[in-house]
């Protein structure tokens, strides 16, 4: 609660900071704010309390997911002020925009009633339209943008219209008056209380994207600002997955064996669909929607699972993923300032000349794929584990099937970069920026050393 | 003639945002799917009240405020990103949006 109200400070702010054209100061600003919001999420560790009447509910779960929205979107914010170093227009909307998306994802961590649930989701993706519009000569930024406004208030009509129906049957917006009703009335629950959850289910998959409902991803990914585009795929991501779990954990564990196949099947066909259209992409850029997508498909299996595992395997699945897509856009950031554009051809033989940035592209990608001992096969491990004690063997042997297809796209860059001739492109880094890439690619060995002290948080 | 019943009300909710989905999915006009968005919305809007009554339970009521206030704060987002379109496209029709493929 208190890093929501830190937050909310922080925002107000920054906005005053751009009131005062003291522009250079915006960045740092944040990132201290962002830090004491950290602390004070941290200081909330096993309290559980409720707040504004049930409204809000922090336990554990919520400050571990907040912990990874936090630092993701310190992240991003640190890389902002390398991306946009030669715009001199004044940027501050862009950054309040994204500490307001931020505050919309705190809420989706931490709600306890299916308004809060809406409010944290709108909060999040109206701030995204924006941002992804915010590249405003850019012709295909404002075609992304377009679409994904589109896309997302058509999904929140689902989302609200099965919000409806569940008020209807259980009379309440409370989840754990919701989840009581599903249990006591588990053998003649109205239709419209099934109806209700699989319409929020679809409004819920749409904002992460898994599959029949991902068409919109790879076209916003590709439209929008790098930057922006590494928001989307860490805190967006991460923030919708926690909804998901948080809404589905408090209120429909009763009828799991309703939902339990359908959400097989998304996951399924998730997981295969995305890893096959990867393999035909030309650019990096979209290469990572797809990736996304994948992992959407990966995390949809905990949901199936839902034991005293899952939780603790997604927490550590978000990390690795959150910290290797990151790591993989901030390479994408570097080369494309100074080729303007993200076709793979370009990363020909780009290792001769910039080895740093290679090898962090290289770690990440083999991170994404699963390969020991980096952070995401210690993710994919733990997920996969907790999966099997559900007794769910087909869909790992689908999700294994997948990570294997996800090789070869996975490394196509990377062997491009390697071993094949190419530009003579340097890539000036300043020292900074050396530290940091360094720093992620320990991070990335890191997490994949200490898996269970994060999987036991849950 | 029969009371109206939540049944009713149900029904009558369920087709509107069906009028609504539909004119999302086959409309080309930008400024139409996002009447017909609104549409969605608004029988949401009434569906939600309806429910309120029939039970109640104020809250209902309350959570009408908060689609009224996104809503329009969707449409003010809306509307701006439709006119920065409608400069690079001289157009509303979203089948013109189509540069960003694989």
């Amino acid at each position: 609660m208190a890093t929501l109200i830190a937050l909310s400070v922080l925002a107000i702010i920054t906005m005053l900071i751009g009131a005062w054209h003291k522009y250079k100061w915006i960045v740092p600003v944040l990132v201290t704010g962002m830090a004491v919001a950290l602390a004070l999420n941290i200081n909330d560790w096993n309290t559980y309390r409720h707040y504004y009447n049930e409204m809000m509910f922090v336990d554990n779960y919520a400050v571990a997911f907040n912990t990874i929205l936090i630092v993701m979107a310190m992240l991003v914010v640190l890389i902002a002020g390398h991306y946009f170093r030669n715009v001199v227009k004044p940027l501050d909307d862009v950054y309040i925009l994204m500490i307001f998306s931020l505050i919309g994802g705190t809420l989706m961590t931490s709600f306890s009633n299916l308004s809060m649930l809406f409010i944290g989701i709108e909060t999040l993706s109206i701030s995204m339209y924006v941002l992804a519009g915010s590249k405003k000569f850019d012709n295909l930024a404002k075609e992304a943008s377009m679409k994904y406004f589109l896309m997302g208030s058509f999904a929140s009509g689902f989302l609200l219209f099965g919000i409806a129906l569940l008020y209807g049957s259980a009379g309440s917006f409370n989840l754990e008056a919701i989840g009581l009703y599903a249990t006591s009335h588990a053998n003649d629950l109205p239709k419209m209380f099934y109806a209700g959850m699989l319409l929020t289910l679809i409004g819920l998959v749409f904002k992460v994207a898994a599959v029949p409902f991902h068409f919109w991803v790879p076209d916003v990914y590709q439209g929008a600002p790098t930057v922006i585009t590494s928001f989307m795929a860490t805190v967006v991501k991460v923030a919708g997955v926690a909804a998901i779990f948080r809404l589905f954990n408090h209120s429909f564990m009763a009828i799991q064996p309703f939902w339990s196949t359908t959400v097989v099947i998304l996951s399924a066909a998730t997981i295969i669909l995305a890893n096959v259209t990867a393999l035909y992409q030309r650019t990096f850029k979209r290469l990572l929607a797809y990736s996304g997508i994948a992992h959407t498909g990966y995390l949809l299996m905990a949901l199936v699972a839902s034991n005293a595992t899952s939780m603790g395997a997604v927490l550590l699945y978000l990390a690795a993923y959150s910290l290797s897509t990151y790591a993989a856009f901030v390479v994408l950031m570097l080369v494309k300032d100074f080729i303007y554009d993200d076709k793979m051809e370009h990363y020909q033989g780009l290792a001769r000349r910039n080895p740093l940035i290679a090898i962090t592209l290289a770690i990440s990608m083999l991170s994404l794929t699963g390969i020991p001992p980096l952070a995401g096969f210690m993710g994919k491990f733990a997920l996969f584990s907790s999966t099997l004690e559900s007794g769910h063997l087909y869909l790992v042997i689908i999700a294994i099937l997948g990570s294997a297809i996800s090789l070869a796209f996975y490394l196509k860059p990377v062997i491009s970069m390697f071993f094949k001739e190419g530009g003579q492109i340097v890539i000036g880094l300043n020292p900074w920026l050396k530290v940091f890439l360094v720093l992620l690619c320990l991070a990335q060995f890191a997490l994949g050393l200490i898996p269970g002290m994060i999987t036991q948080l849950l | 003639m029969s009371p109206i019943t939540i049944t009713d009300y149900l029904i009558f909710c369920t087709l509107l945002f069906v009028i609504g989905v539909v004119g999302v999915l086959v409309k080309r006009n930008a400024l139409a799917i996002f009447m017909s968005v609104e549409l969605m919305l608004n029988s949401i809007n009434l569906l939600l009240a309806a429910f309120s009554i029939y039970m109640n339970d104020p809250a209902g009521q309350v959570f009408v405020f908060f689609i009224m206030v996104v809503a329009a704060a969707e449409v003010a987002i809306g509307l701006a990103i439709l006119v920065m379109v409608y400069r690079y496209t001289h157009s509303v029709d979203i089948h013109l949006l189509n540069r960003l493929k694989w």
